[in-house]
This record gives C-alpha cells, structure tokens and sequence, in this order.
C-alpha cells in the first residue's frame, strides 16, 4: 500500500510489548497465555505445561484465496450485508476496502485493529476469518470499462417456494466473520463495523452456529436442526473438483467465487407432527448415520434404483437427496452453511432453520439448475421456506499490504 | 522498516573497525564516532500509526514510536501536509483531577531501546487548523524531526473514531474547540 514503516499484522503488539520482552515477538498464543497468567501486580505463574488454549488458533488472512470458503467451518459465523451510502464512489470503496482489509489482516491473526477500543478482545481469534463478498451495486459503481459485472451477479430468478423478505436478502457488502468463539466474531463485528460508518449502513444481519469446536471430531458432518445430516456430498477443499467448480478462472474475480445465501426457515412445529419413516423418507437419508435408505455407511454411494418388496424405490422419487443429484457433474457447489435460532414469535416455541450457504464458480450454471430442480419437486419443501436470499461476488485474496477487492479498486 | 534497524548496527562495526586501525584520527575528529554516524532518525520506528478522521479544525494522530537505538532521541517537532500547524501533546492531570492536554515541553524523549506508546487520552501528535477534510480511509503522512535536525517520514491511515475528546488545558488557546463533535463523522 505505501512504505509506511508500519508492523505486520503478524507481530508483536504494543500490548505484548508491554507486557515484557518475554513476549515479544510471539504470536497471538502467548499473548493469550500472558493474558491468563498475568495479573498486575504478580509475576507470571511459572507453569512448565500451560492448559493448550484452542483459542489461539489462527487462520491466514493474506493468500490467493480469501480465507472463510476453503477454511474448516468455524462453529460460529455472521454474515453482514451493508447498503453503500449514496456518496460511497469507487475512490470511497478504495478506501473502505483498505480500512476493512487491515482490520481483518490483524483481527485474524490475534492482534487489535488500529483505534480498537477494545484491544483485549482481540487476542483470542479463535480461527477466525473474515471474508468480504461484492454485491451488484458495489460492483457497478467499481467497475471501470472492461471490468463487467459475471452475468450471474444479480439476485437469484424467483422460485415458487420462496417467500422472500427483504429484511434478509440481497445488499451491497457482505462480511462473513467466523470464528469458534462468538466474543471473537462480535468484537471482529463491532470493530468491521465502525469501519464502515462513513461509507454504508447496515441492512440485515445473520447469525449462525455448529456443533462448538472440540464438541465432536473435526471433519465430522454438520447436523441441523431437523437432526438430519446436512452437507454428506460436498466439495472437498483441496481437490481437483474443488479448485474447477469453486474459484473463478478469468478476470478480476480470478481466485475468487460466489457467494448464495438462502436463509431457509424450517418448520419444526410441523416436523414434530412426521414420524421417523417419514423424516428418513423425505431425504433419503438415515437419520442415525446419515448413511442412504439404501447403504450403512453416511458416505455410501445411493442406489436409486433399489425398490422396495412392492415395488417402489427405496429413495423416493420425491426425496431432498434424490432431487438435488444431478446426472451432470459439473452443477455441484460448495456448501458451507450454518443453523440460526432466532426468538420465537407468538404462540410458536422456536423460529430456526439453515443459513445455506454455497460458494460456486458460476451461480447460474451451477447453483440455480440445482434449485429449480429442488423447486419443482422435494418433499423437503413441506418443512422448509426459503425466507431470504442474496448473491455476492467473493473477490480473490490479497497479498501483505494488499487489500480485498485491488483487482477491481486499484 | 527492516533495514532501519540494522543501520545503528552497521553503524557499531565501520566505527569499530576505524578505531582498530585509526584511533588516533578518530579521537580527533569526532564525527567518525558511533554516536553521529546514526542519526536519530535512523533509529527510530513508527507501527500502527492512525489518525483520527475529522471535517475541519483538528485532529490528533496515534501509533508507537520505538527507538531501537543505543542513544537517547528526542522528537523535536512533527508535521503533515494535512496540517498548518502541528504540536506534540502529553495528556496531564490537573489540580481538579480532570485530564487536559498540552504541548509538550522539549518534545518526546525516547530513552535507548525505549517505546513511546501515543494514545487518545495520552500523549499524541497533534494537527490543528486542517487543510481540508481527513476522511475514513485517507493516507496521510507525517514528518517527526529529532533533536540532531534528522527527520522520519510515515503515513498513517484515518479512522472513524468517537473517542480521543480530550479537553485543552488553560492558556492553550483552544477553548471551545472539542475534538469530537463535528469531526464524529458516526451520526452522518
């Protein structure tokens, strides 16, 4: 950015520097311990094997790729979306992003941001990663000339099951902050958040969560709130699949992917009343394992041609699995979504449901073949109701002193 | 910022290896000494620095400043093309208990290996009668000048910020100018 002899995210705080040499120079891990072990006026505790804390985990801000796609699921996430402020030209989002990508190059690595008010909130990061997503308007008040919005950077074709609000759809910027700590993501939050003041006003935000870290093995599939095994056949990050169905090739968002997020309310009231044939029935799944009506293993390949003794297939014709497998193997995205549980309103017990989240090259040869197939027909629709909806443009990473979004701001 | 470091060390071995052959010349000319070859510029490094964001009037810039040098320095003076007039401000308390800044006297001195933390509520550069408006996400930059006439240039990023509303102590001549108010571009 400039030759400002400014410290990398990655070193000492003025904190740590305070707190004795001893510290210096090691990153968010001792801080987190000098934190624990240091009171004023003691002398740190000389513990030869201090308590491994899993909050010093850190995830890499600066790469190819933003972090937070590829990145194992933390247990927690936001997700921000932001309306520009009318004034917020291309020179304002120049700097917005600048601002925003150095909070989250220190943030993510255990270290305050500059003017945080709350310093010590930032020491345990926890994995945490923030990722910025472009929606249509930033987009085209960025763009200079050859740097065209992707086709599919529009909000997704109407679905017949959608009952869409606006409170959770669409925006201009989104931030998806996760971490496996919720302190971490509210103070990650608040801090982004001042950031944006001059420049955009908050429009919804949505907050998620799994299975805490540490609670099952890592790896292991995402429940949701219906109990059901929720992600089985996915992406895997580091494979060849991955690599040609999730980043983008060509342009400015090379490195980069796309972002869909359908806020899907489900019924739990209306699921208590199904009995458990018929829950495993309208996904084809197990409930147990997770494993197809026809398999034992959750990672069985589904046999869908297997009928039952009278006749009729063993995974529905009408079932969620059934209708979200495509014969062509290039409509398959990345899924990497989290459950809310939001206050329920009048004489109902809980409001919940699914944050899906999917990142794909290509929203429109990809993710949206798939939903009308599940459109037109998926028991699961009985239960569900996509309620929000939103598409944003994931803009590849950046390099130390870089920022998120250089290739279409600089 | 890396090679800043190593230049008092540098430093350290050519005058070392001058006094093995030349001490006597060295004696007599004191400019060849450890002491001059390193101007205190050289030894000093600024991190994290930020400046809060303000429309018009004033404003005050943050960061550490870290003498890294085996020598005592003292910034003298800073200023910024942001600015028509800058002063180096130490936050004191007063006889009432209230917290009031002012300039301070004889500048910053930064003992060898010593940090100078600049904080809202603390000691702090201060810019005063600004240029024109310091929005969210501009770069300024500044000039510290040290005791020996040597200078440091960083530039420090704006930033929305409520805070840092310090009150002038009597007979700045400031009164009634608050540095949050119409600088708190939050409420717009």
């Amino acid at each position: 950015m400039t030759d400002t002899p400014r410290r990398r995210p990655g070193g000492p705080t003025r904190r740590q520097l305070l707190l004795g040499g001893a510290v210096a120079g090691v990153g968010a891990a001792a801080a987190v311990g000098a934190d624990a072990l240091t009171r004023p006026g003691e002398r740190p505790a000389a513990d030869p094997a201090p308590e491994p804390l899993a909050g010093a985990g850190t995830v890499p801000f600066h790469g190819a790729h933003q972090a937070g796609v590829a990145t194992a699921p933390q247990a927690h996430v936001s997700l921000v979306a932001l309306d520009l402020l009318d004034g917020t030209d291309r020179d304002a989002l120049r700097r917005l992003m600048q601002l925003l990508s150095d909070d989250a190059a220190r943030l993510t690595q255990g270290v305050a941001a500059l003017a945080d008010s709350e310093p010590e909130l930032a020491v345990v990061p926890a994995h945490l990663t923030v990722t910025f997503g472009f929606g249509p308007e930033l987009v085209r008040r960025a763009a200079t000339g050859s740097d065209a919005a992707p086709s599919w950077l529009r909000p997704l074709p109407p679905f017949t099951i959608d009952r869409l609000d606006p409170a959770w759809s669409d925006g201009d910027l989104l931030l998806q902050i996760a971490s496996d700590d919720p302190m971490t993501v509210a103070h990650a939050q608040r801090m982004l958040l001042k950031d944006t003041r001059s420049f955009a006003t908050v429009r919804w935000t949505q907050a998620g969560f799994r299975r805490a870290r540490g609670s099952e093995a890592s790896g292991t599939t995402m429940r949701n709130l219906f109990g059901q095994i929720d992600g089985t056949v996915n992406l895997e990050p580091g494979t060849p699949d991955f690599e040609d169905l999730v980043w983008v090739r060509d342009g400015w968002l090379a490195g980069g992917t796309s972002l869909v997020l359908r806020r899907i309310h489900m019924d739990l009231d209306k699921w208590d009343r199904l009995d458990r044939g018929g829950r495993e029935q309208s996904v084809g799944r197990y409930l147990s394992n997770g494993a197809p009506l026809t398999g034992t293993h959750e990672h069985d390949e589904p046999d869908f041609t297997a009928t039952s003794r009278i006749g009729f297939p063993v995974i529905p014709e009408f079932s969620h699995m059934r209708r979200a497998r495509s014969e062509d193997t290039s409509q398959r995205i990345f899924r990497r979504g989290y459950n809310y549980d939001d206050a329920p309103s009048g004489d109902r017990v809980s409001s919940s449901g699914l944050l899906f989240v999917s990142y794909q090259a290509d929203v429109d040869a990809q993710f949206v073949p798939l939903q009308r197939r599940l459109d037109e027909l998926d028991l699961l629709n009985e239960w569900t109701t996509p309620v929000g909806s939103a598409v944003f443009a994931i803009p590849p990473g950046c390099a130390e002193g870089g920022y998120v979004g250089e290739t279409i701001l600089a | 910022m890396r090679t800043r470091l190593t230049l008092p060390a540098l430093a350290l071995l050519s005058a070392l290896a001058l006094a093995g052959c030349t001490a006597d010349a060295q004696a007599e000319d004191p400019a060849t000494t450890p002491a001059t070859t390193a101007t205190e510029a050289e030894s000093v490094t600024v991190t994290d620095a930020w400046v809060k964001s303000a429309e018009t009037g004033m404003s005050a810039a943050f960061g550490l400043i870290e003498n890294t040098g085996d020598a005592d320095v003292t910034v003298v003076s800073v200023g910024s093309p942001a600015s028509t007039a800058m002063e180096l401000h130490e936050t004191v308390e007063n006889e009432t208990g209230e917290m009031l800044m002012r300039e301070k006297d004889g500048g910053f001195t930064i003992a060898a290996g010593q940090s100078l933390p600049l904080e809202p509520g603390a000691n702090h550069l201060m810019l005063m009668d600004l240029v024109e408006p310091v929005v969210a996400g501009d770069e300024v930059t500044f000039t510290l000048t040290f005791a020996d006439d040597s200078t440091l240039d960083f530039t420090a990023p704006a930033k929305d910020y409520s805070g840092a509303n310090e009150t002038y102590a009597e007979g700045e001549g400031h009164e009634g100018m608050d540095m949050g108010g119409e600088m708190d571009m939050g409420d717009q």
